[in-house]
């Protein structure tokens, strides 16, 4: 029995935020230096050094910003819904906090996405909004990541809203691969492909790498954002907490 | 060990009781009616243009209509107690609420395919796209009580006539009705329309097997 | 093993160190009930205490916090099923649905156990003093009716452990005095009752349970 529990400690330590506190804590420092370091120099590459693209001119260097927000809005999702399920099979609530910080960011990812979407389509289509297959599955995206921040909202008991929400995370996990695929099939019904977006695999070495840079860098970004939402639940989840008080009358006094 | 009631007595018990309840049942249908007379009433009486835009019309409605109903499907159960002793029947719990799926279904999106027929002729959809019409909106309407119920389970404790269920619902209910128009504009234009139609079998046979146990969880937490 | 100490099978019932917290506060802790067959706890202490969350606790309903469940000394994850068939709830909610009969609900009741006895529920039905009006459909009885349709199902049901949520609330003196007596029948052919009341009981042999004092 207490092997058992020597086994898995480091698992139920994870699950304290008071651990993941004072880890998060002293990682952030480094985390923002690495995000701000790639973004910098992903968006200098791009922007400045990059070549001008042959047809769409400099209108393309929206892309990144673009596509690595649209990378992490999806995979956000993915760990949102993963972070949901550890916590209803383990009951972690530590990792329902994580879950809940990481709809709001999702949501803003895809509306990033969403309105970069809109800005570049004006110059390359003519109008900001099409119903092409990749921007509507993204705005039903962000519906389904807007389902999940209301239905957070709608509980008077935290840990109901924390479950409840984690289970609907979980549906639409099941739900995004066939909405893609039924969004692809529904707009080559619609419309026969004719305006086709740069596909990363046509895309230049040139551009393709300050991409790459940016896309590293939305990923250490969604990191400390996650890192940041999280701490926030954790004193708000845990302000009743001695250790929670004692950090409060420690950062006053200072 | 106690024996718990079939499946069977389950649905019959649920459809007995929207019976009794026959002014609530039939008002999704009579919703479903009237609001595919706005269509020719906002747009055009012009049967060209009618008959082209029907199938998503018929659709659209259809998946109102179920959002319209499908909430009660916990509500009542939920407030006064019956769900608290479904949660401690010495069973499965997702056996009973594929029940009231089935029992939601018969009761909505069966008498809605019945109906659609005489809404279709009135949108002057084309006679030869009846078959696809039926049998798209029999097998979406199930998937949509299917679906609806997960929504419903998670909404039940939150009070009645929040928007808050059609909210999460809306998103899920897309690819399913992608499906279904697309199954019904395939016969329009005579092709066959047999492919979207087996997406949409496959996609039930999922939500069958899988939102019951979804909401049985989500009324664990939800009604606790 | 449910406790540090084994449990002896004849009870029915028992807790070890229950404790329930919703959203950080704690509610209770420490509950170490334990009913024997013939036994009636009835669980007291002032509004708010937690008294409905407890009884929700031993109905499975909620999960605890922290601490077990047995049933017959066996842990509950070993026998939920057999713990469930043999529980009887009756809430603040009665689970009588309004667009029913009295006879139509006691018989799902009755069904829900596996009991199809159509005369069995009519007698039931009788014995409570709804014979005059069993097929009248429940929204046209009184709040005292509908809560005396509830209870038939004392009269029918075959489980031993009876949960009962303020089970008098609505009912007239007579009405009280039908409950007592099935309560102590109950009692006397071996059975267990867990009460919230805040209505005297005449019945012997209850022990009470102040919920004051594990009250956090």
């Amino acid at each position: 029995m207490v092997t058992e529990v020597k086994k898995w400690q480091w698992f139920y330590r994870l699950g304290s935020p008071r651990w993941f506190y004072e880890i998060t804590g002293r990682w952030l420092p480094w985390l923002l230096c690495a995000a701000s370091l790639l973004l910098a120099s992903g968006l200098f590459w791009g922007l400045l050094v990059a070549p001008p693209d042959a047809r769409q001119g400099n209108s393309f260097r929206i892309i990144y910003l673009h596509v690595p927000a649209a990378i992490l809005a999806l995979v956000g999702y993915y760990i949102m819904a993963l972070a949901g399920a550890v916590g209803l099979i383990w009951r972690i609530k530590m990792s329902f906090m994580v879950m809940k910080s990481a709809a709001p960011i999702g949501a803003a990812l895809t509306f990033i996405a969403l309105f970069t979407g809109a800005v570049w389509g004006k110059p390359s289509w003519g109008t900001y909004w099409v119903w092409d297959a990749r921007i509507t599955s993204m705005l039903i995206l962000l519906f389904l990541y807007l389902g999940v921040l209301a239905l957070q909202r709608a509980f008077s008991s935290a840990e109901m809203a924390y479950r409840a929400s984690a289970i609907l995370a979980l549906v639409g996990t099941i739900n995004i691969p066939i909405i893609y695929k039924s969004v692809d099939w529904w707009h080559t019904l619609h419309q026969p492909a004719t305006l086709k977006l740069t596909s990363a695999s046509s895309i230049h070495i040139d551009m393709l790498q300050p991409l790459i840079v940016m896309i590293c860098g939305f990923y250490v970004f969604y990191v400390v954002a996650l890192c940041l939402f999280t701490r926030a639940e954790i004193i708000r989840r845990e302000a009743t907490s001695a250790w929670v008080r004692a950090l409060v009358s420690n950062e006053s006094s200072r | 060990m106690a024996r718990t009631p079939s499946f069977l007595a389950y649905v019959r018990r649920d459809v007995l009781l929207a019976y009794r309840r026959l002014g609530d049942t039939v008002a999704p249908l009579i919703f479903f009616t009237m609001v595919c007379t706005l269509v020719p009433l906002g747009l055009s009486p012009d049967p060209q243009r009618l008959s082209e835009i029907a199938p998503g019309i018929m659709w659209i409605m259809a998946l109102l209509a179920t959002l319209l109903s499908i909430e009660r499907i916990f509500a009542f159960d939920f407030e006064d107690g019956s769900l608290e002793q479904l949660l401690i029947a010495p069973q499965l719990i997702a056996l009973p609420v594929l029940a009231k799926i089935v029992a939601h279904w018969l009761v909505t999106g069966l008498p809605l395919t019945l109906l659609s027929p005489l809404l279709a002729m009135t949108l002057s959809l084309p006679t030869s796209a009846y078959p696809a019409m039926l049998l798209s909106l029999a097998i979406g309407s199930a998937y949509l009580s299917a679906v609806g119920a997960v929504g419903a389970s998670l909404t039940v404790s939150l009070g009645r006539g929040g928007l808050l269920l059609p909210l999460l619902v809306v998103p899920l209910y897309m690819p399913i009705m992608i499906f279904g128009t697309a199954t019904v504009f395939y016969a329009v234009d005579g092709l066959h329309w047999s492919g979207p139609l087996a997406a949409m079998g496959a996609m039930l046979c999922a939500a069958l097997a899988l939102c019951p146990l979804a909401a049985a969880a989500a009324l664990r937490v939800t009604s606790a | 093993m449910c406790m540090d100490v084994p449990v002896p099978q004849d009870y029915l019932l028992s807790t070890n160190e229950l404790c329930f917290e919703r959203d950080g506060r704690r509610l209770f802790e420490g509950i170490n009930l334990r009913l024997k067959a013939g036994e009636m706890v009835l669980i007291e202490g002032p509004n708010g205490c937690g008294k409905t969350t407890l009884m929700r606790l031993l109905t499975t309903l909620l999960s605890p916090t922290s601490g077990a469940l047995c049933y017959r000394g066996e842990p509950l994850e070993k026998v939920r099923y057999e713990y469930l068939a043999d529980l009887l709830y009756i809430g603040h909610q009665s689970a009588v649905k309004l667009a029913l009969s009295a006879e139509e609900n006691l018989a799902w009741m009755a069904a829900s156990e596996g009991i199809h006895d159509p005369k069995s529920v009519r007698a039931a039905l009788r014995s409570m003093g709804l014979g005059a009006v069993y097929d009248l459909p429940c929204h046209q009885l009184s709040a005292g009716q509908v809560r005396r349709v509830a209870l038939s199902r004392l009269v029918l049901t075959r489980a031993k452990l009876w949960f009962l949520d303020e089970p008098l609330t609505a009912l007239d003196t007579e009405g009280i005095g039908l409950i007592t007596g099935r309560l102590q029948g109950h009692l006397d052919s071996g059975g267990a009752i867990v009460l919230i009341s805040h209505q005297d009981l005449a019945i012997g042999a209850v022990r009470n349970y102040d919920l004051t004092k594990r009250c956090a």
